[in-house]
């Protein structure tokens, strides 16, 4: 893997002593210049990354930037939308998602996903979870209460809920709402999380659990966050994406992008000077 | 000026408010006036006023100059107004056909029973001529026979086949359409079903008594060509366009987010259309199915035409049967206002708004607890 797609700080050297970095791991997902229209709008320029495993990489820029959109690719969720086409490479563990012959349901079992605005399904917390379980083939009863139980945990919500699984999921806040869906997420397994906001609709409060649960989870999974705010960017993330009118402007160690960007427009961004 | 606004300040405004809850009030109203026509026409069978059973006494026509006037006009059931209109001559004649009637009912047992009392519009009577008890509908009949059963089970009949043809096409229609269909499928398919709606049901019975009579005789082997499955299907034409209509107004007001969220897990389109937004859109669903079963049960000219209109009471869809509807609408022009017959078509007329009523009500709880039961409140 050639390394001009990975963000400076993979390279032992250059790291600085006193930065708490993680140690470097192999990347997991790997786009070499891709570009995504919208009919003939151009949203995406030719972005080159590599996201690391278990690491957690945040994507910022402002509105309009196309790092929404850039992140839907990881999951074909674009797919849905009319007139969208996708064109260069976008590799998960090595294999490039957008062959014909690849499975979008597979796909979509190893990249999970948690979006903008709470939205558990009209059903019991129970079902919620043991829906994605039944999809994909999971059936005997001991087996699905067992993960459920699991994923609840994992997703710091086990002690509101566990005396009310019955229940309708909508009946939940909706901090604990964006909790089950990353409950929800969890439970299939996946490799790769996606979150699309995931806490901008939620008080601090609830945003400040969010953050938590992100940061334990990145043990196990591999994360990607799209956010808004800069100090929950700085607060969780291990990189930093930065978009710009659908390109990546720059990439690298979250801490060095926040304090020493090595562009004039980053710089601008994250100190709020335009966006 | 202060804070405080009256209507003085916008007056405009407030008329067209005015206006808008008057009108609303008169669709309320018009309904309710309806209701209390029909009913009132129907009250004296309800309260048991009416007599059908033929006088037990009869004035012999020689016996006309010799009887008080007043006693007469009471015997021949006339106003003092229309008495004194009538000459005598007429007056004979009168007399002559009630002693005529009276003579021809003799030889019927029946002649001297009250039809319109209540144990014999709904429970089966032996009557003469009759091998057992029965229930039938035969009010232009010496005897006139008004058992309601017949017509009742004709019409949830009729209305149930229709439903059970209807309802899988229109939500199936409208889960592809909602859900599946890519957008110029969606703008083909959407206007056509609901084109159905503008077919005039006169056209429908038409086309059901002549095409698809035939056609299913021939698939079901049954007996009689126009029967209570061939109405169904018939109706249930009349009705996809109604299910269809709400149910997929239903199913594109669940939010996206919950087809992406089961997308994004790796639900294919069809899962997450059917266990997904089919479930969120139930109680949506379900209205849309209570208002197709108040259509078909009013529907009149597609069950007048293709019933077969037979006023037996039969467990088999592939008898014929009759309808409360077709039967007023066949029926109504016939009576003298005021009569028996007519009083008891009226009394149809209320057990109709019954029935649609009661479904609406029980339609209406059904959805709310559906309703609450998908948002989490108890």
């Amino acid at each position: 893997m050639s390394s001009d797609f990975l963000p400076r700080l993979t390279m032992e050297a250059t790291v600085p002593a006193d930065e708490v970095t993680p140690p470097p791991s192999a990347p997991l997902i790997e786009t070499k210049h891709l570009e995504l229209f919208y009919g003939q709008h151009r949203a995406l320029k030719g972005i080159d990354l590599a996201i690391l495993e278990k690491r957690v990489t945040a994507l910022i820029g402002p509105s309009g930037c196309g790092k929404s959109t850039y992140l839907r690719c990881f999951n074909r969720m674009n797919d849905l939308i009319d007139g969208c086409r996708v064109v260069g490479e976008c590799r998960i563990g090595g294999e490039d998602i957008y062959d014909p012959k690849v499975d979008v349901i597979e796909l979509r079992k190893r990249v999970g996903m948690v979006f903008q605005k709470s939205n558990p399904f009209p059903k019991s917390i129970f079902e919620n979870i043991a829906y994605g379980l039944r999809l994909h083939g999971q059936k005997t009863k001991p087996e699905i209460e067992a993960v459920v139980e699991k994923s609840l945990r994992d997703a710091a919500l086990w002690d509101e809920v566990k005396d009310r699984l019955n229940q309708s999921a909508l009946g939940l806040s909706g901090g604990q709402q964006q909790r089950l869906c990353i409950a929800r997420a969890i439970a299939i397994r996946p490799e790769i999380i996606l979150m699309d906001e995931p806490a901008s609709a939620l008080d601090p409060l609830a945003t400040t659990k969010i953050e938590e649960l992100i940061l334990g989870l990145k043990r196990d999974f591999t994360i990607v966050i799209v956010t808004h705010n800069m100090q929950q960017a700085t607060r969780i993330s291990d990189f930093t994406a930065f978009f710009y009118l659908g390109e990546l402007i720059e990439y690298d160690l979250t801490s060095r992008i926040f304090t020493n960007p090595a562009k004039k427009q980053t710089e601008d961004y994250v100190t709020g000077r335009f966006g | 000026m202060g804070i405080h606004r009256s209507h003085r300040v916008r007056p405009l405004e407030w008329l067209a408010e005015q206006l808008i809850r008057l009108l609303s009030l008169t669709a309320i109203l018009v309904v309710f006036l309806i209701f209390l026509f029909v009913g009132r026409e129907s009250l004296p069978i309800v309260l048991g006023q009416m007599n059908s059973a033929a006088p037990q006494t009869v004035i012999p026509v020689e016996q006309f100059d010799s009887l008080p006037s007043e006693r007469i006009r009471a015997y021949l059931g006339l106003s003092a107004k229309e008495f004194q209109s009538l000459n005598q001559e007429t007056l004979k004649a009168l007399l002559e056909i009630r002693v005529e009637a009276a003579l021809e009912g003799s030889t019927n047992r029946d002649a001297g029973l009250n039809t319109t009392e209540w144990r014999y519009l709904l429970k089966p009577y032996q009557w003469s001529d009759y091998e057992r008890p029965v229930y039938i509908w035969q009010p232009v009949s010496e005897v006139p026979k008004y058992n309601l059963v017949p017509l009742l089970v004709g019409s949830l009949k009729t209305t149930l086949a229709a439903l059970f043809f209807s309802v899988p096409i229109a939500l199936g229609a409208a889960l592809y359409v909602s859900q599946l269909a890519s957008p110029s499928a969606k703008e083909l398919i959407k206007p056509a079903i609901e084109l159905l709606s503008a077919i005039p049901s006169v056209v429908l019975g038409s086309f059901a008594m002549l095409v698809l009579a035939t056609a299913l005789q021939a698939l079901t082997g049954s007996q009689f060509r126009l029967n209570a499955l061939l109405a169904g299907i018939a109706l249930g034409m009349a009705s996809i366009p109604v299910i269809f209509s709400l149910a997929e107004d239903a199913l594109t007001s669940v939010p996206v987010a919950y087809t992406q969220a089961a997308l994004a897990l790796g639900a294919s389109r069809w899962r997450a259309a059917w266990q997904i937004v089919l479930p969120a859109a139930i109680p949506g669903v379900f209205a849309a199915v209570v208002l197709g079963f108040g259509r078909c049960i009013g529907e009149t000219m597609v069950v007048l035409l293709a019933s077969g209109n037979a006023s037996i009471l039969s467990g088999s869809f592939l008898d014929p049967c009759r309808t409360l509807t077709a039967t007023i609408a066949a029926e109504l022009g016939e009576p003298v206002v005021g009569s028996h017959h007519y009083r008891m078509l009226f009394l149809l007329g209320t057990l109709l708004f019954t029935v649609t009523f009661l479904t609406n009500v029980v339609g209406d709880l059904v959805m709310h607890r559906l309703k609450s039961g998908l948002e989490g409140r108890k």
